[in-house]
Protein backbone atom coordinates (compact mmCIF):
# COMPACT_ATOMS: atom_id res chain seq x y z
CA UNK A 1 0.00 0.00 0.00
CA UNK A 2 0.98 3.66 -0.47
CA UNK A 3 1.95 5.67 2.68
CA UNK A 4 3.76 8.84 3.25
CA UNK A 5 7.35 8.18 5.38
CA UNK A 6 8.65 11.45 6.13
CA UNK A 7 6.94 13.22 3.94
CA UNK A 8 7.57 10.88 0.92
CA UNK A 9 5.58 8.41 -0.50
CA UNK A 10 6.32 5.03 -0.12
CA UNK A 11 5.25 1.96 -1.42
CA UNK A 12 5.35 -1.00 1.60
CA UNK A 13 4.44 -4.41 2.07
CA UNK A 14 3.46 -4.33 6.01
CA UNK A 15 0.95 -3.74 7.50
CA UNK A 16 2.22 -2.55 11.34
CA UNK A 17 4.71 0.27 12.02
CA UNK A 18 6.66 -2.63 13.66
CA UNK A 19 6.96 -4.58 9.69
CA UNK A 20 6.78 -1.35 7.66
CA UNK A 21 9.91 -0.50 9.86
CA UNK A 22 11.39 -3.82 9.61
CA UNK A 23 11.16 -3.39 5.78
CA UNK A 24 12.36 0.36 5.52
CA UNK A 25 15.92 -1.20 7.10
CA UNK A 26 15.04 0.41 10.70
CA UNK A 27 14.96 -2.81 12.40
CA UNK A 28 17.11 -1.73 15.21
CA UNK A 29 17.60 1.66 14.80
CA UNK A 30 17.48 4.26 17.52
CA UNK A 31 13.93 6.01 16.41
CA UNK A 32 10.81 6.92 17.38
CA UNK A 33 7.53 6.98 15.42
CA UNK A 34 4.71 8.94 15.11
CA UNK A 35 1.18 8.24 12.81
CA UNK A 36 -0.77 10.73 11.59
CA UNK A 37 0.85 13.17 13.76
CA UNK A 38 -0.23 10.67 16.80
CA UNK A 39 3.11 9.36 18.76
CA UNK A 40 3.27 5.40 18.84
CA UNK A 41 5.23 4.30 21.18
CA UNK A 42 8.06 1.18 20.35
CA UNK A 43 5.46 -1.19 22.18
CA UNK A 44 2.39 -0.25 20.02
CA UNK A 45 4.11 -0.68 16.86
CA UNK A 46 3.73 -4.36 16.41
CA UNK A 47 -0.22 -3.64 16.86
CA UNK A 48 -0.28 -0.70 15.34
CA UNK A 49 -2.55 -1.10 12.17
CA UNK A 50 -1.34 1.37 8.97
CA UNK A 51 -3.56 2.60 6.28
CA UNK A 52 -3.51 3.45 2.74
CA UNK A 53 -2.44 7.53 2.87
CA UNK A 54 -1.13 7.32 6.20
CA UNK A 55 1.96 9.37 7.45
CA UNK A 56 4.28 7.93 9.42
CA UNK A 57 7.49 10.24 10.76
CA UNK A 58 10.18 8.41 11.35
CA UNK A 59 12.62 10.64 14.01
CA UNK A 60 16.38 10.29 15.15
CA UNK A 61 18.58 11.79 17.47
CA UNK A 62 20.04 15.04 15.86
CA UNK A 63 21.92 18.03 17.10
CA UNK A 64 20.10 20.60 18.83
CA UNK A 65 20.66 23.35 20.88
CA UNK B 1 23.47 24.93 45.61
CA UNK B 2 19.82 24.72 43.80
CA UNK B 3 19.46 21.05 42.03
CA UNK B 4 17.75 20.54 38.62
CA UNK B 5 14.93 18.07 39.70
CA UNK B 6 16.86 16.42 42.28
CA UNK B 7 20.77 16.64 40.26
CA UNK B 8 23.57 18.78 41.20
CA UNK B 9 25.23 19.41 37.86
CA UNK B 10 29.22 19.48 37.98
CA UNK B 11 29.26 22.52 35.89
CA UNK B 12 26.63 25.81 35.40
CA UNK B 13 27.63 24.67 31.61
CA UNK B 14 24.69 22.94 29.16
CA UNK B 15 26.09 23.40 25.98
CA UNK B 16 23.98 22.57 22.53
CA UNK B 17 24.91 20.24 20.13
CA UNK B 18 24.14 21.52 16.67
CA UNK B 19 26.13 23.92 14.13
CA UNK B 20 29.81 22.62 15.15
CA UNK B 21 32.18 22.28 11.52
CA UNK B 22 32.85 17.96 12.77
CA UNK B 23 31.57 15.76 15.35
CA UNK B 24 34.98 15.49 16.31
CA UNK B 25 34.79 19.58 17.11
CA UNK B 26 31.73 18.94 18.77
CA UNK B 27 32.98 16.30 21.32
CA UNK B 28 36.36 18.07 21.62
CA UNK B 29 34.23 21.21 23.06
CA UNK B 30 32.73 19.06 25.55
CA UNK B 31 35.66 17.82 27.01
CA UNK B 32 37.63 20.91 27.11
CA UNK B 33 34.73 22.81 28.46
CA UNK B 34 33.27 20.24 31.61
CA UNK B 35 29.82 20.68 30.35
CA UNK B 36 27.41 18.94 32.37
CA UNK B 37 24.38 18.69 30.09
CA UNK B 38 24.11 18.65 26.28
CA UNK B 39 21.10 19.64 24.53
CA UNK B 40 19.59 17.57 21.49
CA UNK B 41 16.76 17.12 19.18
CA UNK B 42 14.65 14.91 17.09
CA UNK B 43 14.20 15.05 13.13
CA UNK B 44 13.50 13.01 10.37
CA UNK B 45 15.97 10.25 9.91
CA UNK B 46 17.35 10.56 6.64
CA UNK B 47 16.97 7.05 4.98
CA UNK B 48 18.38 3.94 6.89
CA UNK B 49 21.90 2.47 5.45
CA UNK B 50 24.52 0.47 6.51
CA UNK B 51 25.17 2.79 9.29
CA UNK B 52 21.46 3.17 10.56
CA UNK B 53 21.28 6.46 8.90
CA UNK B 54 22.87 9.94 10.39
CA UNK B 55 20.63 10.15 13.75
CA UNK B 56 22.48 6.73 14.26
CA UNK B 57 25.59 8.32 14.27
CA UNK B 58 24.86 11.10 16.52
CA UNK B 59 23.25 8.99 18.94
CA UNK B 60 26.69 6.99 19.39
CA UNK B 61 28.73 10.55 19.63
CA UNK B 62 26.57 11.87 22.30
CA UNK B 63 26.55 8.47 24.31
CA UNK B 64 30.11 8.83 24.37
CA UNK B 65 29.62 12.49 26.27
CA UNK B 66 28.68 10.85 29.32
CA UNK B 67 26.84 13.83 30.28
CA UNK B 68 23.31 14.83 30.98
CA UNK B 69 20.79 14.61 27.87
CA UNK B 70 17.88 17.96 27.60
CA UNK B 71 16.01 16.74 24.45
CA UNK B 72 14.60 19.95 23.18
CA UNK B 73 11.31 20.66 21.03
CA UNK B 74 12.97 23.21 19.07
CA UNK B 75 10.78 24.44 16.52
CA UNK B 76 7.74 23.48 17.99
CA UNK B 77 4.56 26.18 17.31
CA UNK B 78 2.14 24.79 18.58
CA UNK B 79 1.02 22.37 22.29
CA UNK B 80 0.47 19.66 20.29
CA UNK B 81 3.59 19.55 18.47
CA UNK B 82 5.48 19.99 21.23
CA UNK B 83 3.78 17.22 23.52
CA UNK B 84 3.80 14.91 20.80
CA UNK B 85 7.56 15.66 20.28
CA UNK B 86 8.26 15.77 23.88
CA UNK B 87 6.70 12.12 24.01
CA UNK B 88 8.55 10.67 21.21
CA UNK B 89 12.23 12.25 23.07
CA UNK B 90 11.36 10.72 26.21
CA UNK B 91 11.55 7.19 24.43
CA UNK B 92 14.23 7.99 22.32
CA UNK B 93 16.73 9.21 24.88
CA UNK B 94 14.75 7.50 28.01
CA UNK B 95 14.77 10.63 30.18
CA UNK B 96 11.79 12.55 31.59
CA UNK B 97 14.22 16.03 30.76
CA UNK B 98 12.78 18.14 28.17
CA UNK B 99 13.90 21.86 27.38
CA UNK B 100 10.10 22.70 26.45
CA UNK B 101 10.01 25.34 23.19
CA UNK B 102 6.35 26.74 22.09
CA UNK B 103 7.84 29.31 19.48
CA UNK B 104 5.59 32.17 18.76
CA UNK B 105 7.21 34.35 16.06
CA UNK B 106 9.56 33.07 13.47
CA UNK B 107 11.82 36.05 13.63
CA UNK B 108 12.82 36.69 17.03
CA UNK B 109 12.10 32.96 18.09
CA UNK B 110 10.44 34.19 21.38
CA UNK B 111 8.55 31.65 23.52
CA UNK B 112 4.37 32.00 23.14
CA UNK B 113 4.39 31.66 26.95
CA UNK B 114 0.60 30.88 26.64
CA UNK B 115 0.75 27.78 24.89
CA UNK B 116 4.28 27.05 26.88
CA UNK B 117 1.99 27.19 29.80
CA UNK B 118 -0.16 24.93 28.52
CA UNK B 119 2.48 22.66 27.22
CA UNK B 120 4.09 22.16 30.41
CA UNK B 121 0.97 21.60 32.60
CA UNK B 122 0.12 18.68 30.27
CA UNK B 123 3.39 17.59 30.10
CA UNK B 124 4.35 17.60 34.40
CA UNK B 125 0.87 15.72 35.22
CA UNK B 126 2.64 13.11 32.71
CA UNK B 127 5.61 12.79 34.32
CA UNK B 128 8.10 14.63 32.56
CA UNK B 129 10.79 16.70 34.22
CA UNK B 130 10.12 20.43 31.98
CA UNK B 131 13.00 23.03 31.96
CA UNK B 132 10.98 25.38 30.06
CA UNK B 133 12.02 28.75 27.50
CA UNK B 134 10.72 31.30 29.02
CA UNK B 135 10.54 34.82 29.09
CA UNK B 136 11.81 36.64 32.33
CA UNK B 137 7.85 37.79 32.84
CA UNK B 138 7.36 37.20 36.43
CA UNK B 139 3.31 36.20 35.61
CA UNK B 140 4.41 33.40 33.40
CA UNK B 141 6.98 32.34 35.80
CA UNK B 142 4.19 31.83 38.59
CA UNK B 143 2.03 29.92 36.29
CA UNK B 144 4.80 27.96 35.19
CA UNK B 145 5.91 26.79 38.77
CA UNK B 146 2.00 26.10 39.44
CA UNK B 147 2.03 24.00 36.28
CA UNK B 148 4.76 22.01 38.34
CA UNK B 149 7.71 22.49 36.63
CA UNK B 150 10.53 23.25 39.33
CA UNK B 151 13.14 25.00 36.37
CA UNK B 152 12.86 27.86 35.01
CA UNK B 153 14.76 29.15 31.61
CA UNK B 154 14.74 33.01 30.85
CA UNK B 155 16.12 33.77 27.97
CA UNK B 156 18.99 36.42 27.25
CA UNK B 157 18.32 37.64 23.95
CA UNK B 158 16.75 36.12 21.18
CA UNK B 159 18.06 32.72 19.98
CA UNK B 160 21.57 32.23 18.35
CA UNK B 161 21.97 36.15 18.52
CA UNK B 162 24.62 36.72 20.45
CA UNK B 163 23.61 39.44 22.09
CA UNK B 164 24.07 38.76 25.89
CA UNK B 165 21.57 40.31 28.22
CA UNK B 166 19.23 42.11 26.77
CA UNK B 167 17.58 42.53 30.57
CA UNK B 168 19.36 42.74 33.56
CA UNK B 169 16.86 43.79 35.52
CA UNK B 170 14.09 41.63 34.40
CA UNK B 171 16.37 39.05 34.94
CA UNK B 172 17.55 39.92 38.90
CA UNK B 173 13.89 40.48 39.20
CA UNK B 174 13.10 37.12 38.13
CA UNK B 175 16.01 35.78 40.64
CA UNK B 176 14.96 37.86 43.82
CA UNK B 177 11.00 36.76 43.09
CA UNK B 178 11.78 33.22 42.75
CA UNK B 179 14.76 32.43 45.02
CA UNK B 180 14.57 28.79 45.66
CA UNK B 181 13.95 27.90 41.66
CA UNK B 182 17.00 26.66 39.64
CA UNK B 183 17.29 29.38 36.86
CA UNK B 184 18.88 28.90 33.84
CA UNK B 185 19.38 31.60 30.66
CA UNK B 186 19.26 30.13 27.91
CA UNK B 187 19.62 31.79 25.18
CA UNK B 188 21.32 34.81 23.43
CA UNK B 189 24.56 34.39 25.13
CA UNK B 190 27.47 35.29 22.74
CA UNK B 191 30.51 35.82 24.94
CA UNK B 192 31.93 34.60 28.15
CA UNK B 193 31.59 37.79 29.91
CA UNK B 194 27.46 37.12 29.48
CA UNK B 195 27.43 33.84 31.13
CA UNK B 196 29.98 35.46 33.70
CA UNK B 197 26.83 38.53 34.22
CA UNK B 198 24.18 36.01 34.41
CA UNK B 199 25.85 33.84 36.76
CA UNK B 200 26.65 36.66 38.89
CA UNK B 201 23.26 37.32 38.54
CA UNK B 202 22.62 34.64 40.33
CA UNK B 203 21.67 32.04 38.12
CA UNK B 204 22.56 28.62 38.59
CA UNK B 205 23.26 28.01 34.61
CA UNK B 206 23.49 29.04 31.10
CA UNK B 207 22.49 27.24 28.40
CA UNK B 208 24.28 28.37 24.74
CA UNK B 209 25.19 26.63 21.47
CA UNK B 210 25.61 28.68 18.77
CA UNK B 211 28.30 30.90 20.75
CA UNK B 212 30.52 28.29 21.13
CA UNK B 213 29.88 26.22 17.90
CA UNK B 214 30.02 29.41 15.39
CA UNK B 215 33.46 30.84 17.23
CA UNK B 216 36.53 30.21 15.14
CA UNK B 217 37.46 27.75 17.72
CA UNK B 218 34.44 26.23 19.04
CA UNK B 219 36.78 24.15 21.66
CA UNK B 220 38.38 26.92 22.99
CA UNK B 221 35.44 28.80 23.58
CA UNK B 222 33.66 26.33 25.25
CA UNK B 223 36.43 26.24 27.68
CA UNK B 224 36.20 30.07 28.01
CA UNK B 225 32.57 30.10 28.81
CA UNK B 226 32.51 27.12 31.44
CA UNK B 227 35.66 29.13 33.11
CA UNK B 228 33.21 32.32 32.76
CA UNK B 229 30.55 30.70 34.07
CA UNK B 230 32.42 28.71 36.99
CA UNK B 231 34.19 32.64 37.60
CA UNK B 232 30.37 34.24 37.80
CA UNK B 233 28.87 31.31 40.01
CA UNK B 234 31.88 32.01 42.44
CA UNK B 235 31.32 35.56 42.47
CA UNK B 236 28.18 35.55 43.06
CA UNK B 237 28.52 32.94 45.86
CA UNK B 238 31.12 35.79 47.29
CA UNK B 239 28.19 38.09 47.83
CA UNK B 240 29.93 40.73 46.13
CA UNK B 241 30.04 44.32 47.53
CA UNK B 242 27.41 46.89 46.64
CA UNK B 243 28.35 49.83 43.89
CA UNK B 244 28.64 53.13 44.92
CA UNK B 245 28.25 56.51 43.41
CA UNK B 246 31.63 57.95 44.87
CA UNK B 247 35.31 57.17 45.84
CA UNK B 248 36.51 55.28 48.34
CA UNK B 249 40.23 54.81 48.85
CA UNK B 250 41.25 51.23 49.58
CA UNK B 251 44.69 52.56 50.88
CA UNK B 252 44.52 53.69 54.66
CA UNK B 253 44.58 57.80 55.07
CA UNK B 254 45.46 57.29 58.70
CA UNK B 255 48.94 57.82 59.07
CA UNK B 256 50.01 58.76 55.70
CA UNK B 257 53.06 61.11 55.85
CA UNK B 258 52.56 64.99 55.96
CA UNK B 259 55.58 65.50 52.53
CA UNK B 260 53.22 68.99 50.91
Amino acid sequence: MQINVNGKNCLIKANTVFDALDELGYTDAKIATAVNETFIPEAARPTHMLCVGDRLEILAPMQGG
Amino acid sequence: MRKFYGVTLKNPLMLGTAQYPSPAILAEAFKTSGASVATVSLRRENGADQDGGQGQAFWSLIRALDVKILPNTAGCHSVKEAVTTAHMAREMFDTNWIKLEVIGNTDTLQPDVFGLVEAAKILTDDGFEVFPYTTEDLSVADRLLNAGCEVLMPWGAPIGSGQGINNPLGLRSLRAHFPDTPLVVDAGIGLPSHAAFAMELGYDAVLLNTAVAKAGDPAQMARAMANAATAGQLAALADPMEPRDMAAPSTPVIGKAFLS
